[in-house]
């Protein structure tokens, strides 16, 4: 390594150091200030990665390996590659928008809040930049910890249950993925360290690839990760916490949760269990679609249902990352592609509809859909911004979901047409439940609750005006990020064949 | 000597250790069998060192050291400190609730 | 004249641009300068429109490719427009009308507070945008993108005025309906780059491209179209939104039936009838849904009273004579009746705004009458509008039609006998429209008779322009029978591989004569019938069916809606919150009653411990002596 510091470096202790900082300054103002000027510098630090993309000319950028638990065959190695690029810039540009978008809020404690919101952040990008499975298990439990006390102080009235049944359900995942880790490590080939020590397994993603499992062993191994994954995802069955969890967290936590964490189970799988189970993950492939698929239809049949917004939101949610978990298994190109943009968009996506949500809670204090009503005579610019990321929520075209479905479904398709037929169904009913909301809460006539609604202010303008400038420019010209990810997705095709 | 004998006598004390530890109601009757029970492990411990923890050779050398008789010291450490705290818990109790019975001291429990 | 090809990405960014400007500035603008920056860009569209298919009918097709779209190892996909001589027709519709349409609004909406009517102008242009691009497309995935913008942008007309939820609503069932057809659309596009990796026209259609796809592929990926069609040109099962999207102001009824959105499906079928071609079982599906919506909605017409109602199921019924066309392999008929029905239709639907307007919002058709008097332009083009429709000999309609009848005729002399049926409703359900509305004595209140009056000039101009229209533009296709040349035909051709079947000139002149008898026949009826109207009672026996246009609706929401609910509510209340939260919970309430049961064993007897700690030091004794 070189005596630069490199990407992953910056991108993790960043978030990490000003997390600890934000803890001391006791202040609502300085706290929030503090929290929005490191996340511009970490999104900054982002931007300025994508330039160094070239992995063969800036390899020394963006890489970095620290000696840690060396007789265990562990290092702390951290790689920024092109699926780490994606998701770190997801991770960096959401911060900041979540930060503005709820600037007016003032919590009890910002200290605190800030402070774990920007360890939160660092977790995730640990995530997402480990290659050392260790590492990765570190991060992905250091990601879940500063969430449940944000849960459990910040939340609504039912939040300890909610925060409860959220934290039981992640932590059953992560043990079984942590016996996964264990087992597979114990499999895996000698290591040799630079400085001649030699450990007799290693935790490497390198030395995880080349472990030596049987079909049988690959195939328990393989539920074993899946459970964790599917769990953070969520994927029918597993995703009973989500709705609750979404509805009692504070909003700026939904939507770190739902922008960003439950892509985490999408990049476990893209990460880690595909390129060390490929066997396996071929050989489910087929069960992991069809349960994805019904999880993409009862999703969307009980968000038709539903009067509470945030829950209506959650639902269409599951249902948007069931597709996009199909999709990952379809193995051909167009699927993994799709996914792949659909996993940047769907986070700026949600996090949009989640902004308004959250003025609407604040403003009146209702978060049913039945409470509500004609909201657009008198927040005509919330109304517009709130249309417009519904609409590309439901993938019109030309916004950015669009280009992700189409080719999510082209490629589903292609691996069975019965597929794309069932899980086109989604479409349609998509369509329903927002149109439904959509029609509930901001057409009519204007209600006691809703008269005195005040529009979007100007923070929360400009950052709805990022969102739609997203929308419509990966919408318009999606080639910048199919390229910024088609070598991880060629990769990922590569190893299963 | 046989060690069958050694076995059969540390048997015995640390039988009669278990049944006054189970049957015996007073703390310092307790105590003592807790004693009891300790002994009869080092009793077979250095009867074991002596007889079976190395070959005739080894022990010949000169830097042959006998592991097991450590531990025997070590117990005999730990059981000097146990009676010394035990002891003074017992002492507190009885000024406190003047008896030493231990089925009446369960208020701990909630 | 050869440059225009460099300014092709000017005709739909125009509208666009118009979107924009009305759509940030609608605060700011004034009415006067919103509708003439909506009116004008649409303006500047149909003259570079008119520019372009000067240039076609010169030069030919040309293709534009502007950049990748999506850029695969394997699919590539470019946002690329195709110019020929089949959009370029289109072209000059959707502009030509759109422009009419655009100047008709300004003086119908001025009642309209300012920023609304900017919202107006803004989504108009979006509107005609979409369309454009549906047109310009160069393969399935452009045409999409403009196909579900027609979607969107009609779901934003029709709830226009969003206060009222039975608007909304319809605006909802409109773009549901919609997202219905396009799921087969998009489906057909899935199963295209499926088996052929490509959806650019050019490639598809070429000889050798169509050879990799087996008869049920062509069989498959044609009714998947169809049934995109369907949703979007409102056929049998997917029309009952066209009725409902009267909710929007009229002059966006006149834009959706006339110039843009249920075109969309007969231009699409048309692009593709190299395809369509292949699958003859298609074509017979096609056929039948055709005839069969053309005959539902007429008679469902006959008994309406909404004025918009007639005009809208009027439009229902036409589509499928135009469906008809398609089936039977008469491509340019279809073109040609899209090209008449567009005058007629925006004239008609336009001289009913008027009427609405001068009615003071009023719509249904019982409490006018005899407004003629009072309103001569609207009268006149009114009555033309309806002989063009019904077919009379030298309006542009008839041309149209006979053609889509002759066509039916060559292939089967039922088809025949049931198109010409409902083209005989046709003319009676239109002059029941006039002679109600226009004839006969004024049934309205005082006040309203007080306030009748002729539209002003930005409402007439237009009118009169469509009226003559109307009359001449079936010029362009008299067929040969009748001394003409069919110029569209010829124009078309390249584009176009028409399969109708010719029939000799004696027959077809048969033809005509009885069908222009038997329409003067039912015109007579309805003038016997109707010329002096009194509103009378309820309809009753099968008038009441009609009247409640056969039930469907009422039969989709027990068939499809209730059920499909009611499997939402199941979901959620049994599945969800009994099935799985009650087993996660009950595994959390399982943990807790057990700890309940094991907390008992901690008794506080010292004694009871050492106990069981002896019992298990046995145990594991035992254990190890004996396992």
């Amino acid at each position: 390594m070189g005596n630069y510091i490199t990407f992953p470096e910056l991108l993790l202790w960043l978030p990490l150091v000003a997390g600890i900082i934000a803890f001391f300054l006791k202040k609502q103002g300085s706290a929030k200030a503090w929290a929005i000027l490191s996340s511009f510098i970490i999104l900054g630090v982002s931007v300025a990665s994508l330039f160094f993309a070239d992995d063969v000319k800036y390899a020394s950028f963006n890489k970095v390996n620290y000696y840690w638990l060396k007789y265990i065959g562990n290092s702390f190695y951290l790689v920024l590659d092109s699926t780490g690029r994606l998701l770190t810039f997801l991770t960096a540009l959401s911060f900041p928008i979540i930060f503005i978008s709820t600037q007016q809020n003032n919590y009890k404690n910002p200290h605190s809040f800030y402070g774990l919101m920007l360890l939160t952040q660092a977790g995730l990008m640990g995530v997402f930049l480990a290659w050392d499975a260790l590492v990765f298990y570190f991060f992905w439990e250091l990601a879940l910890i500063p969430v449940y006390f944000l849960c459990s102080m910040w939340g609504g009235e039912k939040r300890i249950q909610a925060t409860f049944k959220f934290f039981v359900y992640t932590f059953a995942g992560s043990l079984l993925m942590l016996i996964g880790i264990i087992y597979v490590y114990l499999h895996t080939p000698e290591r040799a360290f630079d400085d001649g020590h030699i450990a007799q397994h290693s935790f490497a993603l390198q030395s995880f690839m080349h472990a030596t499992l049987s079909t049988g062993q690959q195939t328990w191994l393989f539920w074993l990760f899946f459970a964790a994954f599917a769990v953070k995802m969520p994927i029918f069955p597993f995703h009973t916490w989500q709705p609750d969890t979404y509805d009692q967290a504070p909003t700026s936590v939904t939507m770190v949760l739902s922008g960003i964490m439950v892509k985490m189970g999408l990049f476990g799988v893209i990460r880690w269990l595909i390129p060390v189970l490929p066997d396996a993950s071929l050989q489910f492939a087929n069960i992991v679609i069809i349960l994805s698929i019904i999880g993409i239809l009862y999703a969307s049949f009980i968000a038709i249902k539903q009067d509470n917004i945030k829950k209506l939101i959650a639902y269409s949610s599951i249902a948007h990352i069931g597709l996009m978990c199909a999709a990952l298994f379809a193995n051909n190109e167009m699927s993994v592609q799709g996914a792949f943009l659909q996993m940047f968009s769907h986070g700026i996506n949600i996090i949009g509809l989640w902004i308004v949500v959250d003025m609407l809670e604040k403003q009146t204090g209702a978060k049913h859909i039945s409470q509500l009503s004609g909201v657009a005579h008198k927040a005509p610019v919330l109304t517009i911004f709130l249309v417009v990321i519904a609409l590309a929520n439901i993938a019109l075209p030309l916004t950015n979901a669009f280009v992700g479905e189409f080719l999510m479904f082209a490629g589903l398709y292609k691996a069975n047409v019965w597929y794309a037929v069932v899980a086109g169904i989604g479409i349609i009913l998509a369509a329903v439940y927002t149109l439904r909301m959509i029609q509930r809460v901001f057409y009519g006539e204007s209600n006691a609750l809703t008269q005195n609604i005040e529009d979007a202010s100007l923070g929360q303008k400009f950052v709805l005006a990022v969102i739609v400038a997203f929308i419509f420019g990966i919408g318009i010209m999606p080639q910048p990020l199919i390229d910024l990810t088609k070598e991880a997705v060629n990769g990922l095709l590569a190893i299963k064949k | 000597m046989d060690i069958k004998a050694y076995m059969a006598l540390s048997l015995t004390l640390f039988t009669i250790g278990i049944i006054g530890v189970l049957v015996r109601r007073n703390a310092i009757i307790v105590f003592m069998c807790i004693e009891l029970m300790l002994n009869a492990v080092n009793l077979l411990l250095v009867a074991f060192s002596k007889m079976h923890a190395a070959s005739d050779a080894v022990k010949a050398s000169a830097t042959y050291v006998s592991d097991a008789q450590i531990f025997v010291f070590f117990i005999m450490v730990v059981a000097a400190a146990e009676v010394s705290v035990g002891l003074a818990i017992i002492v507190m109790l009885y000024r406190n609730t003047h008896s030493v019975d231990i089925n009446f001291l369960n208020r701990l429990k909630n | 004249m050869s440059n225009i090809s460099a300014l092709i990405w000017l005709i739909p960014i125009l509208p666009l641009i118009g979107f924009l400007i009305n759509g940030m500035g609608r605060k700011q603008l004034s009415k006067g300068i919103s509708g003439i920056i909506g009116s004008a860009v649409i303006l500047a569209s149909f003259i570079l429109s008119v520019l372009v298919f000067f240039q076609v009918k010169e030069a030919g097709a040309f293709n534009v490719n502007y950049f990748d779209f999506i850029r695969l190892s394997d699919f590539k996909l470019g946002f690329e427009f195709k110019i020929d001589q089949l959009s370029s027709i289109f072209l000059l519709i959707i502009t030509g009308i759109g422009f009419l349409i655009h100047v008709y609004s300004t003086s119908y909406m001025h009642e309209e507070p300012s920023k609304d009517f900017a919202k107006y102008f803004a989504y108009l242009n979006l509107f005609i945008f979409s369309m454009l691009l549906l047109v310009l497309g160069g393969n399935f995935v452009i045409m999409f993108i403009g196909w579900e913008g027609v979607g969107l942008c009609s779901y934003l007309l029709i709830g226009f005025w969003f206060k009222k939820p039975e608007y909304t609503s319809a605006a909802n069932k409109a773009f549901i309906m919609n997202r219905i057809g396009d799921l087969g659309f998009l489906l057909a596009v899935f199963w295209l780059i499926a088996k052929v990796g490509t959806t650019n026209f050019d490639v598809l259609f070429a000889p050798e491209t169509l050879k990799l796809l087996t008869a049920n592929d062509v069989t498959g990926i044609t009714l998947l179209l169809f049934v995109g069609a369907t949703g979007k040109s409102a056929q049998i099962p997917l029309y009952t939104w066209l009725p409902d999207a009267m909710a929007g102001p009229t002059p966006v009824s006149a834009l959706i039936h006339a110039a843009t959105m249920v075109t969309a499906g007969i231009y699409m079928i048309a692009r593709s009838n190299a395809l369509f071609s292949l699958a003859p079982i298609t074509q017979t599906v096609i056929t039948v849904v055709g005839l069969a919506t053309a005959l539902l909605a007429a008679s469902i017409a006959i008994k309406q009273n909404d004025i918009k109602k007639v005009l809208a199921y009027s439009t229902v019924s036409q589509l499928g004579f135009m469906f008809l066309a398609l089936g039977t392999g008469n491509y340019t008929a279809a073109v040609f009746h899209v090209l008449t029905h567009a005058f007629f239709k925006a004239l008609m639907f336009l001289g009913s705004g008027s009427v609405i307007h001068a009615m003071g919002g009023e719509q249904d058709i019982r409490k006018m009458g005899g407004l003629h008097k009072h309103m001569k332009i609207t009268s006149i083009t009114f009555l033309i509008g309806c002989l063009a429709i019904s077919g009379i000999p030298g309006f542009s309609g008839f041309f149209s039609k006979d053609e889509i009848l002759a066509g039916a005729y060559g292939y089967s002399s039922m088809l025949y006998g049931i198109a010409l049926f409902a083209a005989l409703l046709t003319a009676f359900y239109m002059f029941r429209l006039y002679f109600i509305t226009f004839r006969g004595s004024f049934r309205g209140t005082h006040e309203q008779a007080h306030h009748l009056h002729e539209s002003p000039a930005a409402m007439t101009i237009p009118l009169i322009i469509l009226a003559i229209l109307s009359v001449v533009g079936g010029a362009i296709g008299v067929p040969e029978a009748l001394g003409g040349k069919h110029e569209l035909a010829q124009f078309l051709a390249p584009v176009i591989k028409s399969a109708a079947h010719h029939l000799d000139h004696t027959t077809e002149y048969m033809l005509m004569a009885l069908s222009t008898a038997l329409v003067l026949a039912s015109i007579f009826a309805a003038w016997s019938l109707y010329k002096n109207y009194k509103a009378s009672g309820e309809a009753t026996g099968f008038g009441k069916v009609l009247q409640n246009k056969w039930y469907v609706d009422e039969l989709y929401q027990t068939a499809i809606v209730q059920p499909l609910s009611a499997l939402g509510t199941f979901f959620n209340n049994i599945i969800e919150k009994k099935g799985i939260d009650g087993f996660v919970n009950g595994v959390g309430k399982a943990v807790n009653y057990g700890s309940r049961q094991l907390r008992l064993l901690q008794s506080g007897q010292v004694g009871a411990y050492v106990l069981l700690m002896v019992i298990g030091m046995l145990l594991l004794f035992i254990i190890q002596l004996f396992v």
